[in-house]
C-alpha cells in the first residue's frame, strides 16, 4: 500500500534520471496554479521564493511577525555540503555514507543520496544571495568538522548560520513578494487541511490577530513547518515552534513516520530550576574545540579549574578513540547520561558534565598564534590571550550567550553541559517526491521524516531544509501538478471548505468553555515530564506503557479543566498555545507506541532491553528494517504500515565510532 | 553564581488593541529567582493572572535565544532592558535586586503600532526589505561558490552588519523613530559583497523611499541605535548608507 516512488536504477542514476522525465508544467500553464506555503523557516522560505521564480501563485504563511523569524534562523555550527574544498577525501558518496551510517540504518538510501548530491548546488546558490560565510584570508569558502564525520565539509557564518541561511531565503521570499509571485500571511496559523476528492486542496487558518478564521484554496499545500521536540515541553525548539499543521494533515489522512525518532542533543546549557521555559543548545561546532570531562572522583566537588589533569576522566576521548568528542550526537549524549546516572555528573543538580576549551585554547591556537607572531617561548598568559582572541572569532557569539545565561565565563570555567531535546527525525511519513499519503500535500524538511534516519548528524538540518525547497519539491511539484492544469480554483464557499471551518470553530468553542482551573503551561509541563522520564534518553517496555495510560488520563483532565483566558475574536496567545498543546498530548500518546512497537536500539532511540555488553545501541535487523508509518484511524486507534528499508550500497554494519 | 529571590513592582503598559487607549497596570511579583530570565518572570506574572481569572500581558517572544529578534520590551526607558548587546529574551534576573520598580512598555513608533499590550506591528520592517533588501538571482546553477573570492575582511564586515535581527530597538531608542540603523545594516551587508554590485544603486534609493512612506523619521545623528543594538550593529553603516544613496542620486539617469 506505501509506495515510496523510489525511481528504478543505480542509486547514484536516480535523481538524474527522475529529472530527466519528470513532468513539466509551461510558463502559462504555471501562472495558473496556485500553491500553499505553510511555514517560512529554510524549507518553506526557499520553497515559497523558488515556487514564485518558477511562475506559480504562492501564498506563504506564518505564526511569526515576519517570516524571518522562523526557528531556522537559531541554527548555530553550519551546514553540510560535499564541496571537498579542502581536498581531506569528501565526495558526494562519503556525505551519503555518513548521513545513512549516522542514520543508524534507519533511512532511505534514494532520498539520501539525492541529498548529498544537491548540497553542493545549496552552498553555490548561497553564497549567490550574499550569504557571507566565513571565508579564508585568500577569500575562498572556510570549513569545520562537525560529530560523525572525518572530513572538513561544514560550511559557517560564525556561530549564526541559521541566522544567515534563512535571512538569504527569506530575501529572496520578499523579492517575490515584492514582485507579487508570492503573497504573505503572517501572525496567520494553520488549524486544517482542506480535503477534496481525496486531494488536498487549501487550508483553514486563524489570523492571530483578529481571531478571524480564513479560507484559502491552493492547487497543493506545502507542510514546511517544522519538528515538534516541544511535546518535551523543555527543548532548544522555539516556544512557538508546533506539530499542529502536521498533526491536523496527519488526522485528515497523512501518515506519520517514526515519530520516536528524537534527537537529544549533547550540548546544551543545564536546566537551573521549575521556572525554565526552555533550553539553549551551544552548538556542536564547540566539540571541534572543547573536551568533554568528568571529575574521575564520584561527587567531586571542587571548582573545574581545581581538578588536576590527571584527575579528569575525558569519557568520550576513553571511550571512541577513533572519533573522540565528535562521535555523533546520540552516542555522545547516552554517554553523558551515563556518566552522570553513575554519579559523576557536576553543578548544583549533578546533571551537568564540563566542555573545556582551555587545552584547545592554549595548545592549538594559542601556540599557533604564537608561531605565526614569531613569539619564541610565550608563557602561559600570552598563550592564553593569544588563544582567546581565535577562540572569539569562531564562537564569539555562543560564548556570550553562555555567560548572559549563567552568569560564567567560558573562557576562564568549563562550560557546564547536558544533553536536551532538539531535533525530529521523525515526521510526516513521504515518498521520494515529497507527498505525504494525502494526494497534493506534502512535506519539506524537518516536517517530513525522510533523510536521517535515527539520528541527525550536526549541521544537515540545514542541508535538508534547503535541498527541500530549492531543489527538490521545485521538480517533484511538477510532476503532480501537470496533470492539474486544467482545474480551475475551487471557491472557498465549496462545502469542504465550510465543513472544515466548522470544525476549527467548533474546537476552538469547545476549548474556550471547557473554563477549567488548570493553565495550558501547567498541562504542557507536565506532558514533558512523562514524555522525558519515559519517551526520553532510554526507553523501557514498562515505561512506554505506563506513559500511554498517563498520557491519555492527562488529556482526559485537559479537556475538563483547562482554563484559557480572553476571548476568542482578539489577539489571544493563550488559546493559540492551548490548540498546540492540545495536539502535542494526542502526538505524545503516537509517539510513546511507536516506541513500544519499536523494540530495537537505533540512533536517538534507546530501548534498554537491546543494547551490547558495552551499553551502545543494539540494532534488529532482521525485525526492525522498516519506517513506521502510523495511520490515524480514530482516537488512542492507529493502523501500523511498515515501509521495508533496502540497502543496496551501504550496507548496514554496528555502528561503531571507537 | 551566588543565587538570590527578589520581590520586584512591575509597571506594564496595557493595551487592548490598536484602537483603544491604553494605561499603565502596577502589578507586585514575589520570589523571583536570580536565575530566571526576564521573560520566565513575566511568564511566572502571567500564570498567576491567568488563575485569578485576569488577562495575561500579550509580548513578542519566540526563540528565546537572542537570534529571532521577535522579543521587544522598552524596560526603564531603555529598548531590551539594562544591559549591553543584549536582548530581553537573554537579559536575566541578576541584573536586578530586590525592591526594585520596573517598568516595561512597548516599542513606541508610528510606524510600529501596538497590537495589544506590548506587542507591535513591525511588518514595515518585512516591506523596507521587499523594496530592494535582496540579490535578485534564482534558484538555478550560480557559479561555484569559490569562483568569485571575497576578500576576509570585507566578508567579514558583510558578516557584522547581516548579523542584524530586525528586532527594531534601534527604531525605539531613536528620537525621529528613524530606521536607519537597521536599512543601513542590508545595504551595507549587500554592497560589501561583490555579489551586490549590480543593484546598489537602485538598492539604496529604493529601500529609502520605503523607509520614508512607512513613515519613520530621519536620522540626527545621536547614536542612540547603535548604543541599544543587540547585535552591536555600529552607526558607520549609516555614514555607508548616506555614501551609497549619494553616489546613487549622483550617478542615476
Amino acid at each position: 500500500m506505501l509506495d515510496s516512488k523510489i525511481p528504478s536504477g543505480p542509486l547514484a542514476q536516480k535523481w538524474t534520471d527522475y529529472k530527466g522525465h519528470v513532468k513539466l508544467v509551461n510558463p502559462a500553464n504555471k501562472r495558473k496554479l496556485e500553491v500553499i506555503v505553510v511555514g517560512t523557516g529554510l524549507a518553506g522560505a526557499s520553497a515559497a521564493a523558488s515556487l514564485g521564480e518558477l511562475g506559480y501563485k504562492v501564498k506563504a504563511f506564518c505564526f511569526q511577525d515576519s517570516p524571518r523569524r522562523a526557528h531556522s534562523i537559531a541554527a548555530q555550527g553550519g551546514i553540510n555540503a560535499a564541496k571537498n574544498y579542502q581536498n581531506d577525501g569528501d565526495s558526494v558518496f562519503r556525505l551519503f555514507y555518513d548521513t545513512v551510517k549516522g542514520g543508524d540504518y534507519r533511512a532511505r538510501e534514494a532520498n539520501v543520496h539525492r541529498l548529498a548530491e544537491v548540497s553542493v548546488n545549496i552552498i553555490d546558490q548561497c553564497v549567490a544571495q550574499g550569504v557571507p560565510f566565513a571565508r579564508d584570508y585568500g577569500g575562498l569558502l572556510n570549513n569545520r568538522s562537525f560529530g560523525g564525520t572525518q572530513v572538513q565539509r561544514t560550511f559557517y557564518a560564525a556561530g549564526q548560520t541559521g541566522q544567515q541561511l534563512l535571512i538569504g531565503a527569506y530575501q529572496a521570499m520578499e523579492r517575490q513578494v515584492a514582485l507579487g509571485n508570492v503573497q504573505q500571511f503572517t501572525r496567520h496559523e494553520m488549524l486544517d487541511v482542506v480535503i477534496i476528492d481525496g486531494k488536498a486542496r487549501g487550508i483553514i487558518c486563524r489570523n492571530l490577530v483578529t481571531g478571524e478564521l480564513e479560507r484559502h484554496f491552493g492547487h497543493a499545500v506545502l507542510l514546511c513547518t517544522g519538528g515538534y521536540g516541544n511535546v518535551f515541553y523543555l527543548s532548544t525548539n522555539a516556544m512557538g515552534s508546533n506539530v499542529t499543521a502536521a498533526w491536523k494533515a496527519h488526522k485528515k489522512g497523512a501518515f506519520f513516520g517514526n515519530p520516536c525518532f528524537t534527537q537529544i542533543h549533547p550540548t546544551c546549557i543545564p536546566v537551573s530550576g521549575d521556572h525554565q521555559s526552555k533550553l539553549t543548545l551551544m552548538s556542536e561546532s564547540l566539540r571541534n574545540d572543547g573536551r568533554i570531562w568528568v571529575p574521575k572522583q564520584k561527587g567531586d566537588k571542587r571548582k573545574p579549574n581545581d581538578i588536576p589533569e590527571e584527575e579528569r576522566d575525558y569519557y568520550l576521548e576513553r571511550r571512541y578513540p577513533a572519533f573522540g568528542n565528535l562521535v555523533p550526537r546520540d552516542v555522545a549524549s547516552r554517554a553523558a547520561k551515563e556518566r552522570c546516572d553513575a554519579g559523576y555528573g557536576v553543578g548544583t543538580t549533578g546533571q551537568a558534565v564540563y566542555l573545556d576549551f582551555k587545552y584547545n585554547l592554549i595548545n592549538k591556537y594559542g601556540k599557533a598564534e604564537a608561531n605565526k607572531q614569531g613569539i619564541q617561548n610565550p608563557d602561559l598568559d600570552t598563550l592564553i590571550r593569544l588563544g582567546k582572541e581565535v577562540v572569539k572569532e569562531e564562537y564569539g557569539n555562543l560564548f556570550d550567550m553562555y555567560e548572559k545565561i549563567t552568569g560564567e565565563n567560558p573562557y576562564e570555567v568549563p562550560m557546564r553541559i547536558y544533553p536536551a531535546v532538539h531535533y525530529t527525525m521523525g515526521g510526516l511519513w513521504v515518498d521520494y517526491e515529497l507527498m505525504t499519503t494525502v494526494k497534493g500535500l506534502y512535506a519539506l524538511g524537518e516536517a517530513n521524516f525522510s533523510d536521517h534516519g535515527a539520528n541527525r548528524l550536526g549541521a544537515s538540518a540545514l542541508m535538508q531544509g534547503l535541498a527541500d525547497g530549492y531543489f527538490v519539491i521545485p521538480y517533484t511539484i511538477g510532476n503532480y501538478l501537470a496533470d492539474d492544469i486544467a482545474t480551475k480554483p475551487i471557491p472557498t464557499d465549496h462545502p469542504a471548505f465550510v465543513a472544515a471551518e466548522k470544525e476549527v470553530a467548533d474546537r476552538i468553542s469547545t476549548l474556550m468553555n471547557v473554563k477549567g482551573k488548570q493553565t495550558v503551561e501547567s498541562f504542557h509541563k507536565r506532558l514533558g515530564k512523562i514524555m522525558w522520564e519515559k519517551c526520553g534518553m532510554a526507553r523501557n517496555e514498562n515505561g512506554l506503557k505506563e506513559a500511554i495510560t498517563e498520557i491519555r488520563e492527562l488529556k482526559k483532565e485537559f479537556w475538563s479543566d483547562v482554563r484559557i483566558p480572553g476571548s476568542v475574536n482578539e489577539m489571544n496567545p493563550e488559546l493559540d498555545k492551548a490548540g498546540r498543546v492540545a495536539d502535542f498530548i494526542e502526538l505524545g500518546e503516537l509517539m510513546c507506541l511507536d516506541a513500544l512497537n519499536r523494540n530495537e536500539s537505533c540512533g536517538g532511540h534507546f530501548r534498554e532491553e537491546s543494547q551490547t555488553e558495552e551499553g551502545e545501541a543494539l540494532r534488529n535487523d532482521a525485525g526492525f528494517s522498516y519506517v513506521a508509518a502510523w495511520e490515524f484511524k480514530a482516537e488512542h486507534d492507529w493502523n501500523l504500515h511498515k515501509e521495508e528499508l533496502s540497502f543496496e550500497v551501504a550496507k548496514p554494519t554496528q555502528r561503531s565510532y571507537k | 553564581m551566588e543565587h538570590y529571590t527578589m520581590n520586584l513592582t512591575l509597571k506594564v503598559w496595557r493595551q487592548q488593541n490598536g484602537n483603544t487607549p491604553g494605561r499603565f497596570e502596577t502589578y507586585q511579583v514575589k520570589n523571583i529567582s536570580s536565575e530566571m530570565s526576564f521573560l520566565e518572570m513575566i511568564d511566572v506574572l502571567n500564570e498567576e493572572m491567568i488563575r485569578e481569572g485576569k488577562d495575561p500581558i500579550a509580548f513578542d517572544h519566540d526563540c528565546r535565544e537572542g537570534i529571532c529578534g521577535m522579543c521587544s520590551m522598552y524596560i526603564d526607558g531603555r529598548p531590551h532592558g539594562p544591559w549591553q548587546q543584549n536582548t530581553v529574551c537573554q537579559l536575566h534576573m541578576r541584573a536586578y535586586k530586590d525592591g526594585d520598580t520596573i517598568v516595561i512598555e512597548p516599542w513606541r513608533a508610528n510606524a510600529f503600532p501596538v497590537i495589544k499590550d506590548l506587542m507591535v506591528d513591525r511588518s514595515s520592517f518585512d516591506r523596507i526589505i521587499q523594496a530592494g533588501g535582496f540579490i535578485s538571482v534564482n534558484t538555478g546553477s550560480p557559479v561555484d561558490a569559490n569562483a568569485i573570492p571575497v576578500e576576509k575582511n570585507m566578508a567579514d564586515a558583510a558578516f557584522a552588519a547581516a548579523a542584524c535581527i530586525g528586532c527594531g530597538a534601534c527604531v525605539a531608542a531613536c528620537k525621529n523613530s528613524s530606521a536607519m540603523l537597521f536599512l543601513s545594516a542590508k545595504v551595507t551587508h549587500l554592497a560589501l559583497l561583490p555579489q551586490g554590485h549590480p543593484e546598489r544603486r537602485t538598492r539604496a534609493m529604493n529601500m529609502v523611499a520605503q523607509m520614508d512612506k512607512e513613515g519613520f523619521g530621519a536620522c540626527t545623528n545621536t547614536g542612540a541605535c547603535e548604543a541599544v543594538c543587540p547585535k552591536g550593529i555600529s552607526i558607520e553603516n549609516i555614514a555607508r548608507l548616506n555614501r551609497e544613496y549619494l553616489m546613487a542620486g549622483l550617478t542615476s539617469e
